[in-house]
C-alpha cells in the first residue's frame, strides 16, 4: 500500500520506523527536541533523542564513538555545508577506523543534512558538497530524489553498517510522491531509471532528476526521447545502469547541480570514458553550475544553476551533433 | 568500593608489573630502530614517562570499562590484557599484528579488551571516546570511560566541544589529560593560556563548570585516587571531571620523520634537541616514575627486592618474546589491502 507523502515527511517516516524497529537507533542534532511536545521526543524519550549543542566536531565525532561501540546514530546536520566545520571527522575518522582496525570495528551511523537550498541562500548555503565526500574509501553517500526513495534510501542509510552521508535536497522537501506504507527498503547502488527513452541518457540526482525530467517532457514534443537515471547512491555508484542505458541511446548529458569540476558528474564522465567510451555516438555533454559561487539575488542565482532550458539545449546539441555527423 | 580496587599488596604488586611492562615494551620498540633498523615504518609515539599515569588511572576501572586514548597508545592495551606480541607485530607492519598490519603504531585496536580504536589526529578521539559514553549512557551499562589524551589535545576544538556536550548530557566519562608538557615538539609555555598564566591545566575544567583537579602523574597512588573518585562520579550519574595528571614525557615526540631511502630512527628528547635545555630533561630523568614507585614498593615492604627483580626479569623475558615473535612473522599479502574498507 502507497501513500500520497511528501519528500520530507517520508524521511521523517523512515527515521521513525527504524527507530522502533531497532533500539540501538538513536537521533541527535542541534535545534531539535526542544520541547517536550516534540514528536520524536514524545515516541522514542530522552535518551534517544536529543539536542546536541552547536559542535559539529563533537556531534560527528560522537557519533562515531557511540557507532563504534554499539549504538546506530543518525545526526541531523541541517544543512551540509555545516559538516565541513567537522570535516576531519566526517572524511578523515568515520570512514577510517574500520579499515586501520583491521575490520575489528564497525562504525553503523547517517549523516543527515539538506543541500542545494536554491531560494536566496547565498554563498554558503545553498552548495552541494557531495564530491568532496566521492572517493572516500569507507563512505557512503546517498541523494533521494523522489519521496518513495527518501524512505527506502532512509531506511537503508540506517541499516547499513557503514558510516552513510545522506543528503536531501532543500527544494524537493514539499514535493509529493506514493511512497510505500509497509518497509521499504532501497539498496544501496542500484540507479532507478525515473523515465525510458531511446534518444539520449540524462543522468541526474537529487532536484536535477526533476529539472531533467522536466526537459524530458519538452524534448518529447519535440520528438526527442530522452531516458533520466537516477544513480540515488553515489558511493556505491551504478555505473553499469548508466552504461546499459548509454549503449542503447548513445547519448550522454551529466546534469550536476554542484560546480562543474566539483560535481558528480565530473567522476561519472571519467568512469563511462573507460567503461562505457566506445558507445558514445559523439562526446557527452555536462550541464552544471556555472563556476561561481551561489548569488543571493534570484536571477544571478537562476543564471548560474542548470535548468530545463540548459538540459534541453545541451540534449539538443549532442543529437545534432550525431544527426550532423551522419 | 569494588573489591578488585582495593589496593592490597598484591593489586600494589600488579600496579608494579604494568608499569615496568609497559616501560619494557616502549624501550624495545626504541631498541628496535637500532637493532633491525627499517623494520618499524611511519610515525611511533612512545609512552615512557606516562606509566604511572596510565596505570594508575586503568587500576581504577571495572571489567567492561573501556579505554579510548590518543595515537600514543601502546601502553593502554598492555594493562587492559592484550598480547604484546600482537602489538610488537602490528607495529612492525606483520601479518600477525593487532590489526593485521592495516594500522600501526598510532592506529591499534583491539575491542575484545575493551580497547574501541584510536585515532591520529589530535584530539579527534576525545569525541570518540565521548560517544562511547553515550552508548554507555543509551544502553544503561554501568561502564565509564577513561578517555586519556595529551596537553596538546586540549588547544583542540574537540576538546572544548566534547566536554561541553558531556558536561550537557552528564556522561559517564574520565577525562585524562596527560600533561607530558610538549604538544609534540612545542613547549606548553608557547602555546597553553593556563599554563603561560601560571595557572594548572585542570582549570579548563571550570569553563565546563565540570570537576577539574590536577594531580602528579608520576605518583599511580595519586592519580589512583583521582581517577577513581571522578569514575565513582560519572558510574553514578553526576557525569565527567577532568583530571590533570603532570608528568613528563621520557622519550621524543616521535621517531625523527625521515624518507626512504634513509631509516627510522629515534631522535633525543627535543628538550635537549630542540630547546637545548639539559638540565631540564636530566631532572625528568631523575623523576622517573617506575624507580619511584619500586623504592616506595620496597620502602613499605609492599615488594621484597626478589619480587621486584622477578617481575622485571618477567616482564623483560615477555617482551623478547614479542619482539621475537613479531621479527618472524610474516609481512601481510599484498592482495588483503583490499579488505575491510566496507562492513
Amino acid at each position: 500500500m502507497a501513500r500520497e507523502m511528501m519528500y520530507g515527511e517520508a524521511i521523517g517516516a523512515a527515521m521513525t520506523e527504524e527507530m522502533q524497529r531497532d533500539p540501538n537507533v538513536i537521533l541527535y542534532g542541534q535545534n531539535l527536541a526542544m520541547t517536550e511536545r516534540d514528536p520524536m521526543l514524545r515516541k522514542f524519550g530522552k535518551k534517544r533523542v536529543r539536542i546536541a549543542p552547536i559542535s559539529e566536531t563533537a556531534e560527528l565525532g560522537v557519533a562515531i564513538g557511540a557507532a563504534m561501540t554499539g549504538l546506530r546514530p543518525i545526526v541531523e546536520l541541517w544543512m551540509s555545508e555545516f559538516m565541513l566545520v567537522a570535516f576531519n571527522q566526517l572524511i578523515n575518522e568515520a570512514p577510517r577506523l574500520r579499515y586501520m582496525s583491521g575490520g575489528q570495528v564497525k562504525v553503523p551511523l547517517v549523516f543527515k543534512a539538506g543541500y542545494g537550498f536554491a531560494a536566496g541562500w547565498a554563498g554558503q548555503h545553498s552548495n552541494c558538497i557531495y564530491h568532496t565526500m566521492m572517493g572516500i574509501p569507507g563512505l557512503k553517500i546517498a541523494l533521494p530524489s523522489t519521496a518513495a526513495d527518501a524512505k527506502g534510501l532512509m531506511a537503508s542509510a540506517i541499516r547499513d553498517d557503514n558510516p552513510v552521508v545522506y543528503l536531501h535536497h532543500y527544494m524537493l522537501t514539499l514535493d509529493k510522491g506514493p511512497v510505500p506504507e509497509s518497509e521499504y527498503v532501497i539498496p544501496f547502488g542500484v540507479a532507478d531509471i525515473k523515465r525510458e527513452g531511446s534518444d539520449v541518457t540524462i543522468v541526474a540526482t537529487g532536484w536535477m532528476v526533476k529539472k531533467s525530467l522536466a526537459a524530458a517532457e519538452l524534448l518529447s514534443r519535440q520528438g526527442i526521447s530522452a531516458e533520466v537515471i537516477d544513480p540515488r547512491t553515489l558511493e556505491p555508484l551504478d555505473s553499469n545502469t548508466i552504461i546499459k542505458s548509454l549503449k542503447k541511446t548513445g547519448h550522454l548529458v551529466l546534469v550536476d547541480q554542484a560546480t562543474r569540476h566539483a560535481s558528480a558528474a565530473a567522476i561519472m564522465a571519467a568512469e563511462i570514458a573507460e567503461h562505457g567510451g566506445n558507445a558514445l555516438k559523439v562526446p557527452l555533454k555536462m550541464v552544471t553550475a556555472l563556476d561561481t559561487s551561489i548569488p543571493f539575488s534570484e536571477p544571478l542565482e537562476n543564471f548560474v544553476l542548470p535548468n530545463e532550458e540548459k538540459i534541453v539545449s545541451a540534449v539538443k546539441s549532442v543529437v545534432a551533433r550525431q544527426a550532423a555527423t551522419v | 568500593m569494588a573489591k578488585k580496587k582495593a589496593l592490597t599488596k598484591d593489586r600494589l604488586a600488579w600496579m608494579y608489573k604494568q608499569m615496568v611492562r609497559i616501560r619494557e615494551f616502549e624501550e624495545r620498540v626504541k631498541r628496535t630502530f637500532v637493532e633491525h633498523s627499517g623494520v618499524i615504518r611511519g610515525h611511533t609515539h612512545l609512552g615512557d614517562g606516562a606509566e604511572a599515569t596510565i596505570v594508575g588511572s586503568l587500576a581504577t576501572r571495572e571489567d567492561s570499562d573501556l579505554a579510548m586514548p590518543s595515537y600514543r597508545c601502546h601502553g593502554y592495551p598492555i594493562v587492559l590484557g592484550t598480547s604484546p606480541r600482537k602489538i610488537m607485530a602490528e607495529i612492525y607492519g606483520r601479518k600477525d599484528g593487532l590489526c593485521g598490519g592495516f594500522g600501526g603504531s598510532m592506529h591499534l585496536a583491539d575491542p575484545e579488551h575493551h580497547f574501541p580504536g584510536t585515532s591520529g589526529i589530535i584530539g579527534q578521539a576525545i569525541a570518540h571516546a565521548t560517544g562511547a559514553a553515550l552508548t554507555a549512557q543509551v544502553k544503561d551499562s554501568g561502564q565509564v570511560i577513561y578517555c586519556f589524551f595529551g596537553d596538546g589535545s586540549t588547544k583542540q576544538g574537540a576538546f572544548f566541544e566534547s566536554l561541553n556536550l558531556a558536561a550537557v548530557w552528564k556522561l559517564p566519562i574520565v577525562y585524562i589529560l596527560e600533561n607530558n608538557h610538549y604538544q609534540a615538539y612545542t613547549h606548553i609555555s608557547l602555546e597553553d593560556a593556563n599554563y603561560i598564566a601560571g595557572d594548572p591545566l585542570s582549570k579548563k575544567a571550570q569553563a565546563f563548570s565540570i570537576p577539574g583537579v590536577t594531580v602528579d602523574g608520576t605518583d599511580p597512588l595519586k592519580v589512583f585516587a583521582a581517577v577513581g573518585k571522578a569514575a565513582d562520579r560519572a558510574r553514578s550519574g553526576k557525569g565527567p571531571s577532568l583530571i590533570e595528571a603532570k608528568f613528563y614525557r621520557l622519550s621524543a615526540h616521535g621517531n625523527a620523520i625521515t624518507v626512504p631511502p634513509v631509516p627510522t630512527q629515534f631522535p633525543e628528547h627535543e628538550a635537549v634537541e630542540v630547546y637545548g635545555k639539559k638540565a631540564e630533561y636530566a631532572a625528568a630523568k631523575k623523576n622517573d616514575p617506575i624507580p619511584r614507585f619500586r623504592a616506595a614498593l620496597l620502602g613499605k615492604g609492599v615488594l621484597r627486592l626478589a619480587d621486584a627483580k622477578r617481575i622485571e626479569a618477567e616482564a623483560q623475558a615477555e617482551m623478547d618474546d614479542a619482539v621475537l615473535f613479531a621479527l618472524a612473522s610474516p609481512l601481510p599479502k599484498p592482495e588483503e589491502a583490499v579488505k575491510y574498507v566496507y562492513a
